[in-house]
């Protein structure tokens, strides 16, 4: 595959204005290592950096800026900044500093920054950004200080500062002779002010970006060491559990306590208001219920028990509103939640409906409405999704120490900043009192981006005057709210008599979200489009799941196209080839997000590498192709179906995401958005019945198991030289077409409701 | 609450705790071995799995009382040095994303080849069905094991 455009506003010399406050040292506060926000958490034990590094553990450490400090011996601490739930990115941010500053991998050990808003910005998981948006301020720390190496050799040798080489941690002057490794130097480099320009490498030179390196945390995982939220035990800790609602809808009315205080092990019972009435949400303060039971008391067992034992009476609410702030937007919103006891029944019945109305015009090319009446044939197919549960395998929890004006926390968060600023005003504490240590995430997907539990997990640490750590059971967690939405779309295509795609309508919406990205694939390739959008109210919470919307969206329109395809007697990748190059050469409209050649690209790979067009082994191929978080995938899907289920013997994916830090985490990484992704697709949802989700446990919902994954996936990277983009969604959402386009083909049944286990009828 | 001697990972532990209380808990909250990980509580996606006399268990709901003096390993008693054949071969194919699930796979996946040091392919995934890894991560998981049963043999 040769390569596809090249960035050509790349320049070699960048000012160090991304992130600059982590590159100003605070001299006023010389001295101690914490100085630049390092973690109390996770420090690096010397008996553990014995095992990670080659280098033993320094007996100073010199920081050069807010993402590393040097020891005497030429050991390098790297901080991660953003939080890891499974990207890699504590491995992969790492190697992109430790690439520009020029140090051997082996003497790199890694500590998790805690949240720090002072040195780094966008400390979050979420949109497949951390590499995108971290990528320039990654390599400026590595280069200034590199930059600052060179100069305090230069200084020491007193020698022009452009004669001075580095390899591999150590700096070379060849006119001298002069050579001195990183530790040497570290202390005067941390004297010398930080550059207000650095040179960053040539791609061609890079010599740790694009090579695979192990996960950094992956002995400690393999040995069950502490990394997780709910692994952390202090001294004095007390374990905490809440009782929510059994059902949307519900609010508490009384608990009775009675018999539970005086259970062996619990200390209080009492409820808490998660959130202020008049508090002005931001985007991710979702809260499902706002007040809940807590439990305090010694141990897990003993709390879990008390749990059992309280009982409580809930009744219905009245509805309400709230103000909301939504991302990007400048003015708080007015949401309406509604009151009743709602039913998937309803919800279904409800999405129909809106078959029959007309959505609000997001977009509108051509004359749709004169090409669909003079069509000679019109396709027309309805696509539906359920609710689904994020179900990351660490059910949610939370560690908050807040005692005296101060709180300590630290878990599993995914926008801890903003967690952050929901804190301070629940707590009516300012932010620089609270410190927040990020843990590594047991499963994120979005889940982790709503932080109710935080704020639970703090307001039961200062009513109790005591550390505390909150945990959900999976049933709390499964049963809580915050879930991909339930979504519909009908897809309506125009064909004229020569079988030419003439128009195309799409009607989107959700519960209680559209889905709609109106100006990807294929507008921009149809000369008459029309984009409509919709969505009916619920009480029943949602959020950001792994690929929003996206992750429907690429279901439908990869199946209608495959569907088109077929209707036009064109084979599926070149009928989606013939589309992108008219919007590549002669697209219509103007506000197309995608890029029609890269998006080809993948296409063109996930064709060649998969042989497409042989039909080897009798089995059955399902292609899908898709664009979301700036990066392009494609896929082909083998597979039999034998007992009435797919077997999946292959899938060959083709992604371009730009440079790839770390090719072997980078295939990793797709595979699980190819495995969850069919898992999804096939068992994914969640069913409500007056209110009550019908599972609420991993015995009823159902979870891709090894037997189900495909036998192989073989991952295929277009090798270019753009900026890297987002790897942690893209590979998700076009696998659901796939899967249903190879299930067409094994059974002769098009799968249009998920999940397609359940085959509804269409 | 009684008062029970428990062998674990070649150490006698005491514990005073209710005998209803799960091992999966004695293990976290008494001992502070975090290896062993809490995900359902119902024995249905194996992240708390353990050895009990050498065969895979749920610590979730094993009773401490069920116990008795059987040779209880977790993944802190795996190997001495993180050196197990199962171990190593993670390392190896460097299979977590997350990582919450894998200690309770690796368990699976050492009581596994302890017992069959040879699986097929359906022997593998009939023992590893019951650990859910919601990252993905078994087209690798069953690669490790493969690995480790040819480091093994």
């Amino acid at each position: 595959m040769q390569p596809l455009k090249g960035n050509q506003d790349f320049m070699n010399t960048i000012k160090t204005k991304i992130g600059r406050r982590a590159f100003i040292k605070n001299t006023s506060l010389a001295g101690g290592g914490l100085v630049l926000g390092f973690s109390w958490l996770n420090s690096c034990k010397p008996k553990e950096a014995g095992k990670m590094a080659a280098k033993g553990m320094p007996k100073e450490w010199f920081e050069i800026n807010g993402y590393l400090k040097i020891g005497e011996n030429g050991l390098v601490t790297i901080m991660s900044p953003n939080p890891e739930g499974g990207q890699n990115v504590k491995t992969s941010m790492p190697m992109i500093v430790a690439d520009e500053l020029d140090i051997d991998w082996n003497d790199v050990i890694i500590e998790q920054a805690p949240l720090n808003t002072d040195l780094y910005s966008r400390q979050f998981i979420g949109g497949s950004n951390a590499i995108r948006f971290g990528w320039n301020g990654l390599r400026m720390a590595g280069a200034s200080a590199r930059q600052m190496l060179r100069e305090a050799a230069a200084q020491t040798w007193q020698v022009p500062v452009e004669e001075i080489t580095t390899v591999a941690g150590v700096l070379h002057h060849q006119g001298s002779g002069k050579s001195s490794g990183y530790g040497e130097m570290a202390s005067a480099a941390a004297q010398i002010p930080v550059p207000d320009e650095v040179e960053l490498k040539e791609i061609k030179d890079f010599k740790i970006i694009g090579t695979s390196r192990k996960n950094v945390d992956g002995f400690k995982i393999a040995t069950g060491q502490t990394l997780f939220g709910s692994d952390i035990y202090k001294e004095g800790m007390l374990t905490a559990m809440i009782v929510h609602p059994p059902a949307f809808g519900m609010k508490l009315k009384s608990i009775d306590d009675s018999g539970v205080r005086s259970m062996p092990g619990i200390k209080d019972v009492f409820t808490i208001k998660v959130l202020d009435d008049d508090f002005e949400r931001q985007h991710f303060d979702t809260c499902t219920f706002l007040e809940v039971v807590a439990i305090v008391g010694n141990t897990t067992w003993e709390v879990m028990n008390a749990k059992k034992a309280i009982t409580a009476e809930w009744e219905p609410f009245e509805s309400y509103t709230e103000q909301k702030r939504f991302y990007g937007g400048s003015a708080a919103q007015t949401l309406n939640i509604p009151a009743g006891l709602e039913s998937t029944t309803n919800h279904k019945a409800k999405m129909s409906e809106m078959a029959f109305n007309q959505g609000q015009t997001v977009r509108k090319d051509g004359n749709p409405e004169a090409a669909f009446k003079n069509a000679a044939r019109v396709i027309e197919r309805t696509y539906t999704a359920p609710f689904l549960a994020h179900n990351c395998m660490e059910p949610m929890n939370f560690f908050a120490d807040v005692r005296n004006g101060k709180a300590a926390l630290a878990g599993p968060l995914q926008k801890a900043e903003l967690t952050e600023q929901a804190l301070s005003a629940r707590l009516g504490m300012p932010v620089e009192q609270i410190d927040i240590q990020l843990t590594r995430l047991g499963g994120g997907y979005g889940r982790r981006s709503y932080a109710h539990w935080a704020i639970e997990a703090a307001l039961i640490s200062q009513k109790m005057n005591a550390p505390v750590k909150l945990i959900y059971t999976r049933e709390d967690d499964m049963t809580g709210g915050i879930y991909r939405p339930m979504y519909q779309v009908i897809y309506k295509a125009a064909l004229d008599e020569k079988n030419k795609l003439t128009a195309i309508h799409i009607n989107a919406g959700g519960i209680p979200e559209s889905p709609l990205y109106a100006n990807r694939f294929p507008a921009g390739a149809v000369d008459n489009y029309l984009a409509e959008s919709w969505t009916i109210n619920t009480n029943i919470t949602i959020g950001s799941f792994r690929a929003p919307r996206s992750n429907f969206m690429a279901s439908a329109e990869q199946s209608f196209l495959d569907e088109l395809s077929e209707a036009v007697g064109k084979d599926p990748i070149d009928f989606r080839l013939e589309l992108l190059e008219k919007a590549g050469q002669n697209p219509v409209g103007e506000n197309n997000e995608y890029d029609a050649e890269r998006y080809a690209g993948v296409l063109k790979l996930v064709k060649e590498k998969s042989n497409w067009g042989s039909n080897e082994n009798g089995l059955s191929r399902g292609v899908s192709a898709y664009f979301c978080h700036n990066s392009y995938a494609a896929q082909v899907l083998d597979m039999k179906w034998e007992n009435d289920k797919p077997i999946i013997e292959k899938v060959t994916c083709a992604i371009d995401c730009g440079i790839v830090i770390n090719p072997d985490a980078a295939t990793n990484l797709c595979e699980g958005g190819i495995v969850d992704g069919i898992g999804n697709a096939w068992y994914g949802e969640l069913p409500f019945k007056d209110g009550l989700p019908e599972k609420s446990n991993f015995d009823r919902y159902q979870m891709i198991r090894m037997s189900e994954a495909p036998r192989e996936i073989d991952v295929h990277f277009v090798q270019n030289d753009i900026d890297p983009t987002g790897l942690g969604e893209p590979t998700f959402p076009p696998i659901f077409a796939a899967l249903a386009n190879a299930l067409y083909k094994a059974t002769g049944k098009r799968y249009y409701h998920q999940p397609f286990n359940s085959r509804e009828p269409v | 609450m009684a008062k029970f001697s428990l062998n674990i990972n070649g150490k006698t532990q005491e514990v005073d705790v209710d005998p209803n209380t799960p091992m999966l808990w004695v293990l976290r909250d008494h001992l502070k071995l975090v290896g062993t990980k809490y995900g359902c509580g119902i024995s249905q996606c194996g992240s708390c799995t353990i050895h009990l006399s050498g065969i895979a268990v749920r610590a979730c709901m094993l009773t401490v009382s069920a116990v008795g003096n059987q040779e209880v390993t977790t993944i802190e008693g795996l190997s001495e040095n993180g050196d197990h054949p199962v171990q190593k071969a993670w390392l190896e194919v460097d299979v977590p994303q997350c990582g919450y699930c894998q200690a309770g796979q690796i368990m699976t996946a050492a009581a596994l080849l302890e017992k069959n040091p040879n699986p097929s392919d359906s022997e593998i995934e009939m023992a590893m069905n019951g650990n859910i890894c919601r990252c993905g991560t078994y087209v690798r998981i069953k690669k490790a094991v493969k690995m480790a049963a040819n480091s093994e043999s």
